[in-house]
């Protein structure tokens, strides 16, 4: 074995440029010291990225730092479509943070800096190609949240928000790696393949208990990103307690980090008939507390929250299907693992939707606000209103919403494919619950503003004088960054809407 | 593209492009003439669609459904979603109706917007949105793309509703919304156990069942028939739709009746009992048994009904027990009842729903104890209340007796005790029908008039007669010359009950 390894410099540039991107920002932030400028380093490094993801992307497989066969750097279609995502997502969230940024509620460039390394955490976790580097990413990913969680200045919720999330997120990460240094106990291996192809190879291995406990932990650990239940705790408290923008690049990038992380352990290292089983059971509890909680839920972001957990949920549900025999063919594999891709760019997309509408709907640098706060919100913004409404039903799963429609069926077609169709009805189902709360918030948007609602004064006085301090600073227009990023998150929906095809051939890649 | 592809695309797209354009006009009054004269357009193009080519040697495919035209586009490959129409003798007949009663509502709503603060515009462009996704489920002949525009209506009406509706239209709309969401997911479900057994979804080769198993079909039968007894509405499955009822706007009901109930019961003829004939055989008696206890409760209820909308609503229960049970009896007389059936109780139902909202209007209650002598004050109304309730009541010569009668006829003449048991009570049914009915003309129309009923006017405003001659005319039409709706129903059904051997 040569201690020198060639570099695959290509495969690498979506890294480096995420990562230049994060040293630019330092610098643009160090010498020219002008906020506008900051965020334009910001953006149009962004954008970079996201190009070089597609660029490499398009010209087939490449692998870098390899040892034999097992490469720790595999950047493919699916690294490709996750890279490219997480560049999208940091513009967006750019955009959104954009009247936050202007109050001077945070320091832009240490903003901006944390965000681009969090972009490069996420570019190279779908490139991962061993579990160090993986987790390593992951951590890379989530590290730079902690801060922006708590960067609000002067919030008191902000700040236990941030150490909310960085404890619990510490605490998973060490179970993954303890996990993780198990299975190497175990099997000697850390590469994904080699350990998919070690622990198909020697049945006998899974007979150690402690192959079981080490798979477990990992997926535990992991399962603690995507908030699913019963390590969904962080979420709801987290999100309600960070600046807006932050919260909307918790429930996409942060919840499309830890999907990209479970399905590359699942898919590649770990066995499926000890992962099958525990993702079918983190599901069914995940859709189904996640739907059943978010009922009840009077804030805004809450509602959003709960509803996000519920909607990692679906996106477990397909790799549920691996429990049984019949879902563990290849065809129904794959299947299934499509399905998951799928299903998380739409919801990615349909949820960025979501908090950039409202975003719009809400003073500058305000947090969301309860649900009262939103009434009567169509009659003074009626195309934001309306494509919050199309957001949330897209999110329930309905047309007009179709994105969130063929997201729903392409999950169920993955299940009953894979002949699990008690999980088809358990998704069934829950679409039900949650349609009550989205249409809920829905409903609210177009409800007659709390001011004129008039003859029963249900609503209290002081919950009136916040809707009506609402409505005046609403007077103002929404930067148009962020109506720009609604704007295009909206059209990339109607799109895939009538055209699923296109994200369901990427995510089949 | 033939003439008849042209067409079917045309009846989607005129009201979802009409639709468009009147929610983006500025005035009020021209948008609901725009979304009128969408709907109009939308019932020209359906028309032409019966002059098909009816020579059916032309799809070698299946002989069991043979559509007039079809079109067929590939649409997502990877859901096996098709973008494939077509018209037939069974649906026909509910794609004209539904074009019909959507115009007749449109031009209704330019002449009076029902009150709860939504403009008449955004009205009239939901009424075109639910428009396509009827006519869609209709038309489909791919089962997904069936079970996507079924879930394109849920919303729009769930909007109609809780933005036109009642005092306590939110909490119907939602209960409308999520009830018959079940149903859909249940039908999700139900589809794609289909599609994924027989690796296709093209309602064509799919019919008779072939290629699937014995269990396939039985799981199939049961998630479709559930989904399809949730909107039809079968009891128990049917709380939903007296609440909706009683809440929804005048034009929202008139849809309801009309035409959404029928997506349950077209696509338990076209999509449950075509696809899994195996489970629809093994499930029939219990379907029998149920839609007779429907008919039974329903008329029970409704002579226990004190309020005229719900009292109609309940009655739609009835009625469509009786569709059901034509169904159920899987045979060529049971299917033809049910089809007559569906399209009478749209006309009647609709017919109904128009003249109660106009004495609720007027009346300003619905109480049927607050209603009396209605002859005195509005003999025109009056007479209009009585020819409907007539015709719903099943009066030989009017559209409401074939379906009824022939379910009855269909269910003895299935024979063994347990059909005739089911046809003889069917048959009470329908004297009780009858007798609630005509305790609602008794409380209604006769004795002296009340303060609600006095203040009402003997006119009737022209946009009136103009939503309800079509439909009295029909309701006439196909009690006298049923043929319009069984002849064109006659081979496709028989096309299908061949399958189902």
């Amino acid at each position: 074995m040569s201690l020198v390894q060639s570099v695959d410099n290509v495969a690498l540039l979506p890294a480096y440029l995420a990562a230049g991107t994060a040293v630019l920002v330092l610098l643009a932030d160090l010498l020219v010291a002008r906020a506008a400028a900051t965020v334009a380093v910001a953006a149009a490094g962004a954008v970079a990225t996201g190009l070089g993801s597609a660029v490499v992307g398009a010209g087939g497989p490449r692998a870098t730092f390899c040892v034999a066969a097992d490469c720790s750097y595999v950047y493919g279609g699916r690294a490709a479509l996750v890279g490219a995502l997480f560049a999208l997502l940091t513009l967006g969230m750019l955009a959104l943070s954009g009247p936050a940024l202007r109050a001077g509620r945070s320091p832009v460039g240490e903003y901006c800096f944390l965000l681009a390394c969090s972009m490069t955490g996420g570019v190279v976790l779908g490139a991962a190609g061993d579990l160090i580097t993986l987790i390593v990413a992951l951590e890379t990913l989530t590290l730079p949240l902690y801060v922006l969680v708590g960067l609000r200045r002067g919030s008191l919720a902000s700040a236990e928000a941030a150490v909310t999330f960085f404890v619990v997120s510490v605490v998973a990460t060490t179970v993954t790696l303890l996990g993780a240094a198990l299975l190497y106990a175990v099997t000697g291996g850390l590469h994904l393949d080699r350990l998919g192809a070690l622990l198909a190879g020697r049945p006998d291995l899974l007979d150690v208990p402690l192959t079981t406990a080490a798979v477990a932990l990992v997926l535990l650990g992991l399962a603690f990103k995507v908030a699913a239940v019963p390590f969904h705790a962080w979420a709801p408290a987290t999100y309600d307690g960070a600046p807006l923008p932050v919260a909307a690049y918790l429930s996409t990038a942060s919840k499309l980090g830890g999907v990209v992380a479970l399905l590359a352990v699942v898919q590649r290292a770990l066995p499926a008939e000890v992962t099958g089983p525990v993702l079918a059971g983190l599901a069914v509890l995940t859709m189904t507390v996640g739907n059943l909680v978010a009922l009840r839920q009077r804030r805004t972001v809450r509602l959003l929250a709960w509803s996000s957990v519920a909607q990692a949920g679906y996106i477990l549900a397909p790799l549920g299907a691996l429990a049984l025999a019949a879902g563990r063919t290849a065809d129904a594999r794959a299947a299934a693992y499509a399905a998951a891709v799928a299903y998380t760019v739409f919801f990615v997309v349909l949820e960025l939707a979501a908090f950039a509408a409202l975003v719009a709907l809400r003073p500058a640098g305000a947090d969301g606000g309860t649900l009262a706060d939103l009434r009567g919100a169509a009659r003074r913004r009626p195309w934001v209103a309306g494509a919050f409404a199309l957001a949330l039903v897209g999110l329930a799963g309905l047309p007009p919403g179709l994105a969130g429609l063929f997201a729903k069926v392409t999950v169920v077609r993955a299940l009953l494919d894979g002949g699990a169709g008690w999980l088809a009805l358990v998704v069934a189902v829950n679409a039900v619950i949650g349609l009550a709360y989205y249409l809920r918030l829905a409903a609210t948007l177009y409800a007659p503003p709390a001011e004129t609602a008039g003859a029963g004064g249900t609503a209290a006085p002081a919950e009136a004088g916040v809707a009506a301090g609402a409505g005046g600073a609403a007077g103002s227009r929404p930067a148009w960054a962020v109506l720009g990023t609604l704007a295009v998150a909206t059209l990339v929906a109607v799109a895939v809407g009538f055209a699923p095809q296109l994200v369901l051939d990427l995510a089949a890649r | 593209m033939s003439l008849g592809q042209v067409l079917l695309v045309a009846a989607l797209a005129v009201p979802a492009v009409g639709a468009a354009v009147v929610a983006l006009l500025p005035g009020d009054r021209a948008a609901r003439v725009v979304g009128t004269v969408a709907a109009g357009l939308t019932l020209l193009a359906t028309l032409p669609l019966a002059t098909g080519d009816r020579s059916w040697t032309a799809y070698g495919v299946n002989p069991a459904v043979r559509p007039w035209h079809r079109l067929d586009l590939p649409w997502v490959p990877a859901l096996d979603l098709r973008f494939h129409l077509g018209v037939d003798g069974i649906s026909y007949p509910l794609v004209v109706l539904t074009a019909l009663l959507t115009l007749l509502c449109c031009a209704y709503t330019l002449w009076r917007v029902p009150d709860g603060g939504g403009s008449g515009r955004a009205l009239v462009a939901l009424l075109l949105v639910v428009e396509v996704g009827i006519l869609g489920t209709f038309l489909a002949l791919d089962l997904v793309l069936f079970f996507v525009f079924f879930e394109v209506v849920l919303l729009p009406m769930y909007a109609i509703i809780a933005g036109w509706g009642g005092a306590d239209r939110r909490r119907a709309a939602a209960k409308f919304a999520l009830y018959t969401l079940l149903g859909s997911v249940l039908l999700l479900v139900g589809v794609y156990v289909v599609v994924s057994a027989a690796g296709t979804a093209d309602l064509l080769a799919l019919t008779g069942g072939t290629g699937l198993s014995r269990g396939t079909q039985l799981a199939a039968f049961t998630l479709l028939g559930l989904a399809f007894a949730v909107k039809s509405p079968l009891w128990p499955l049917h709380s939903w739709l007296p609440d909706a009822h009683t809440q929804a706007p005048t034009v929202g009901s008139v849809i309801l009746a009309g035409v959404l109930l029928k997506m349950g019961t077209y696509g338990l003829i076209r999509v449950a009992v075509g696809v899994a004939p195996e489970g629809a055989r093994w499930a029939a008696p219990v379907l029998g048994v149920l839609a007779v206890a429907a008919i039974i409760v329903g008329s029970l209820v409704c002579l226990a009904q004190g309020e005229l909308k719900r009292l109609i609503a309940y009655s739609s229960v009835g009625h469509m027990g009786f569709v059901l049970l034509g169904v159920a009896t899987l045979t060529a007389t049971g299917l033809q009842a049910a089809l007559i059936g569906n399209v009478a109780h749209g006309v009647i139902t609709g017919l109904l729903f128009f003249l109660a909202g106009a004495i609720k209007d007027r009346a300003h209650t619905g109480a049927l104890a607050e209603l009396s002598g209605l002859r005195e004050t509005a003999p025109r109304l009056a007479g209009l209340l009585g020819f409907a309730a007539v015709a719903s009541l099943g009066l030989p010569g009017l559209a409401g007796f074939w379906g009824e009668a022939f379910a009855v006829v269909a269910a003895i003449g299935r024979g063994g005790p347990l059909w005739t048991t089911l046809g003889v009570l069917a048959a009470v049914g329908g004297a009780l029908t009858a007798a609630y009915l005509l305790r609602l003309l008794r409380r209604v129309t006769h004795g002296p008039a009340s303060p609600a009923v006095g203040r009402i006017g003997p006119g009737l405003a022209a946009a009136e007669w103009t939503a309800w001659a079509p439909l009295v005319l029909l309701a006439l039409a196909v009690g006298l010359a049923p043929t319009l709706v069984l002849g064109v129903a006659a081979d496709p059904v028989a096309a299908l009950v061949g399958v189902l051997r």
